[in-house]
């Protein structure tokens, strides 16, 4: 597919995706949202720029390869469960840390943020490796 | 304790790493961490001598009262003597020995692993810990057999071994279950003083189970076939685990629960003649061979069968034999199997009959080999001669002195092969020019060679240390053993005598019976090798059957199968458990509700009745967004998104691999459409009924309420659905995570690793 609107658009595009999906991610905590969901709209962004460029531009896009961004968030869905533990309580127990800054609303960083940002590398890791795959079959 | 296997246990897990940084040294360095376990089992000696138990426990899963307890007696004790002091050796023989083998580093780790899991087999105290230690020897031992995992003749022998040693080990594990049940704790120190434990009805399945375990272990009969099988591992590994640890587990388990069950009858009937068929059977299979590594393997079978019998005997004194034969045992086993390695490795031949006359280029060597040949055949003053002493003081009925008879001729005849005769005599013309081998091969043999003679020469000192420590924890009180070369002109000594007479009979004769050891040969292969076989053949042959049946390679009919299954199971829970859901609950249908219910249905049907695939698939993403606008509706904005984004990939991965599709087959008769119709209807109206039942159901309706009286307060997060997916139910989504990487990772194999020649389209 090489229609310059379509690869216009997915210039704007694609960034945009990618910003909403870590939006996503962040807010899901308070928000509609989540890691789920936000791993899905970016592979959607990625998707769109392998339809729209080939197959080889969007993996340099995502540096590591796609089974290597779902083994880097199991790897750090699982290590946020190791806080719980070695603060006493057991695996996977939230842990959080609250920072005040003044002027702005408390901060608050726990390993449900690091879990959900595993749960959203999985979810983009797979889906990018089954497009990619079956993209790559066509060529 | 917990030190020494963490200690080994990351040794193990550095060792490729390791070898990155070190290249060949590592191996020798590496030697060091056994080495310094040897050091600190040492340093306990004096302390258990006195009767001490050194205990080390953590909580492990103190909901279900599980702790990982290590305890270490003297049984305990000599176990990691041996497993921690040959271990050393080895390691560092391993890494001369494989020194062109780039797939070293993995022998290395594999074998740290090993003996990692073998100290924790017989230092667990805790029975669950036993069994994963127990498993994760098979485990490694199934590596390290297979190192060579391009050779057919390697993968068979290590898949044999784990399945014969895997599912001895389940056995393990219920008959443990079991016995833990009757006790009523599941620490062995627990177990062994439970109070009139042989009378709980729970008792008997649990040793049957157990003996089946310990059997398969330690290669008895009928579960012996596989232990020569694995002299396809490189000998490093055969010496350690094949000689004088791993199927020493076994014998370990008898021992260990000896206080507590050989009182039983089972035991008394079952263990020793178990182990006096095992002891002929190896004996006299190892004679005829001539193949170094298997000559070691059948006497090592015999051992053990030894070993099992005079534990089964149940008297003291046949508990001292064992322990003391055990001693003997992993000595000179190891020693001549790291012999037959440096042979095998210095001349390129294994062939027993084609080696000769190595004594001038090997000398260091020989000198081991010698030493352990004397301690195998049983002569004074060796430890090898007490062993034989002791065991035929033991064995007080005739069948058991015949059989242990036959195992002292047998053994005689073995060691000279494998110990004497490749140095002696002229020498012969060999694959390699020998050359005497490195340092790190010859000191092990070395080594065990003079302890072999020393400690039969300080028999005195190592009776009270070594022997009574071990021999009381068997016995479950305390026991002394006295242990001398000389008791006089007495029955031991005179049929010591019968067997060295024998022995050399047998092995002058042993090229005349050349011509007929053929014979013998397929005699042996009607034996229990081929229920192994057969089982085996039959799995794969149902395996193969049922493929062919239900995964003919017909997606529709992968996909009538699923539906069908879904169907008869889904249909029988429905109508046995679910109460008919009454027409006209719920919500009253609003005018939008109709109109995004029609438009489901009608793009449903669209995508039924459409001729191009194209349309299919568009028509089928109208339902999906059709879908998401009811979760927007009725208040699930985080399943509205999700399922919005999910279309959205769907539509783009229909569309990705409708290239790969074939072309739409012309319609098909309408007979069959009729009978797709049939489970499609059936499928649907299931889920539909379904989906209103799991409405009225109202299971438990306090869950959700602490859910969001929770969420906010608990886990900081105001989005109930997020909550439980990260906090609350955070193992259920990592299990979910781990379950979608392993879908993507079969789906990349699908689509990646096709057969070559077979690229293109898939089956329709």
């Amino acid at each position: 597919m090489s229609s310059l609107i379509l690869r216009t658009a997915t210039r704007y595009l694609v960034p945009l995706l990618l910003l909403f999906s870590i939006y996503l991610l962040l807010a899901g905590h308070n928000y509609p949202g989540g890691g789920f969901v936000g791993g899905l709209a970016a592979a959607a962004g990625l998707a769109l720029y392998a339809l729209a460029f080939d197959v080889r531009s969007a993996r340099t896009m995502l540096r590591l390869t796609p089974t290597g961004v779902s083994a880097l968030g199991l790897m750090l869905a699982a290590l946020s469960g190791l806080p719980g533990i070695l603060r006493g309580s057991s695996f996977l127990t939230g842990k959080w840390m609250v920072a005040y800054l003044p002027g702005f609303d408390p901060i608050k960083i726990g390993t449900p943020v690091l879990f959900d940002l595993g749960v959203y590398l999985v979810v983009l890791g797979v889906t990018m490796s089954i497009i990619f795959a079956l993209a790559e079959e066509e060529s | 304790m917990m030190t020494v296997l963490t200690m080994l246990a990351l040794a193990g897990f550095f060792a490729p790493r390791l070898y990155r940084a070190w290249g060949a040294r590592t191996a020798g360095r590496l030697a060091l961490a056994p080495a310094l376990a040897f050091a600190y089992f040492a340093s306990r000696l004096s302390a258990i001598r006195g009767g001490e138990t050194i205990r080390a426990s953590f909580e492990w899963i103190p909901v279900l009262g599980f702790e990982f307890s290590l305890q270490m007696d003297g049984l305990g004790l000599l176990f990691a003597l041996l497993i921690a002091g040959i271990g050393a050796f080895v390691v560092w023989y391993a890494g001369a020995y494989l020194k062109e083998d780039p797939a070293a580093p993995r022998f290395i780790a594999a074998l740290l692993l090993f003996m990692t899991s073998m100290l924790g087999v017989v230092l667990a105290d805790n029975v669950i810990a036993l069994f994963v230690f127990w498993e994760l020897t098979s485990f490694t031992s199934y590596l390290l057999i297979g190192h060579h995992h391009e050779e057919e003749k390697s993968r068979k022998a290590a898949l044999q071994a784990l399945l014969v040693t895997g599912l001895g080990g389940l056995f393990l594990l219920a008959g443990l279950l079991l016995l833990g049940q009757a006790a009523g704790s599941y620490n062995l120190s627990g177990i062994l003083a439970a109070d009139s434990l042989s009378s709980h009805p729970l008792f008997n399945p649990a040793l049957a189970l157990l003996l089946v375990g310990a059997f398969t272990k330690s290669a008895q009969f009928p579960f012996h076939f596989w232990l020569p099988n694995a002299m396809a591992a490189p000998t490093p590994a055969s010496a350690y685990l094949h000689s004088s640890t791993m199927v020493k587990a076994g014998v370990y388990l008898l021992a260990r629960l000896h206080p507590a069950c050989a009182d039983s009858a089972i035991w008394q009937a079952v263990v020793p003649a178990i182990g006096a068929a095992t002891l002929v059977i190896g004996a006299t299979m190892a004679y005829g061979q001539t193949i170094l590594k298997r000559l070691l393997a059948y006497t090592t079978v015999a051992a053990l069968g030894g070993m099992t019998m005079l534990l089964g005997l149940g008297q003291t004194l046949a508990i001292k034999a064992a322990v003391v034969f055990l001693l003997a045992h992993a000595l000179y086993k190891a020693a001549l199997f790291l012999v037959a390695g440096i042979i095998d490795h210095e001349t390129g031949e294994k062939d027993v009959l084609k080696l000769g006359g190595l004594r001038r280029a090997l000398p260091f060597t020989a000198l081991g080999a010698g030493l352990a040949a004397l301690s195998m055949m049983g002569l004074p003053p060796f430890f090898g001669f007490l062993a034989k002493e002791t065991l035929y003081s033991a064995a007080q009925q005739p069948t058991l002195l015949a059989a242990s008879v036959i195992g002292g001729v047998f053994f005689l005849v073995v060691a000279c092969l494998t110990g004497l005769k490749p140095f002696f005599g002229a020498e012969r013309d060999t694959p390699r020019h020998p050359h005497e081998a490195p340092i790190a091969m010859w000191i092990g043999p070395l080594a065990m060679g003079l302890l072999s003679l020393s400690f039969g020469v300080f028999a005195p000192w190592v009776g009270p240390t070594l022997i009574a420590p071990a021999a009381s924890a068997i016995a479950g009180e305390p026991l002394t053993a006295k242990l001398a070369l000389w008791h006089g002109w007495n029955r031991e000594l005179q049929w010591s005598l019968a067997t060295l007479a024998l022995g050399l009979v047998a092995f002058a004769s042993l090229r005349a019976l050349r011509p007929i050891m053929p014979a013998f040969a397929r005699l042996r292969a009607w034996g229990p090798e081929r229920g192994y076989e057969a089982a085996l053949n039959g799995l794969v042959a149902a395996a193969g059957a049922q493929t062919r049946l239900l995964q003919n390679g017909s997606l529709r009919y992968y996909l009538l199968a699923t539906l069908l299954f879904v169907l008869a199971t889904g249909g029988w829970f429905f109508w046995r458990l679910v109460e008919w859901p009454a027409p006209g609950a719920g919500t009253p249908v609003r005018l939008i509700d109709a109109v995004i219910l029609s438009l489901i249905l009608l793009s449903t049907v669209g995508a039924i009745f459409s001729r191009s695939r194209m349309a299919a698939f568009a028509s089928l993403g109208v339902a999906g967004y059709a879908i998401a606008i009811f979760f927007v509706l009725y208040g699930a904005p985080d399943l509205a998104m999700t399922q919005l984004v999910i279309e959205t990939l769907t539509v783009i991965l229909l569309v990705l691999a409708f290239y790969h599709l074939p072309p739409l087959h012309p319609r098909t008769p309408v007979r069959g459409r009729v009978f797709d119709l049939v489970p499609s209807v059936l499928v649907g109206s299931l889920m539909a009924a379904l989906t209103l039942a799991a409405n009225r159901a109202n299971l438990a309706p306090s869950i959700s309420s602490y859910f969001s009286a929770n969420s906010w307060t608990n886990a900081y997060g105001k989005n109930i659905v997020n909550v439980i997916l990260v906090d609350f139910r955070a193992l259920d989504t990592l299990g979910e995570i781990s379950v979608l990487l392993i879908a993507g990772l079969g789906a990349i194999a699908l689509l990646k690793l096709r057969a070559p020649g077979k690229g293109g389209g898939g089956a329709p």
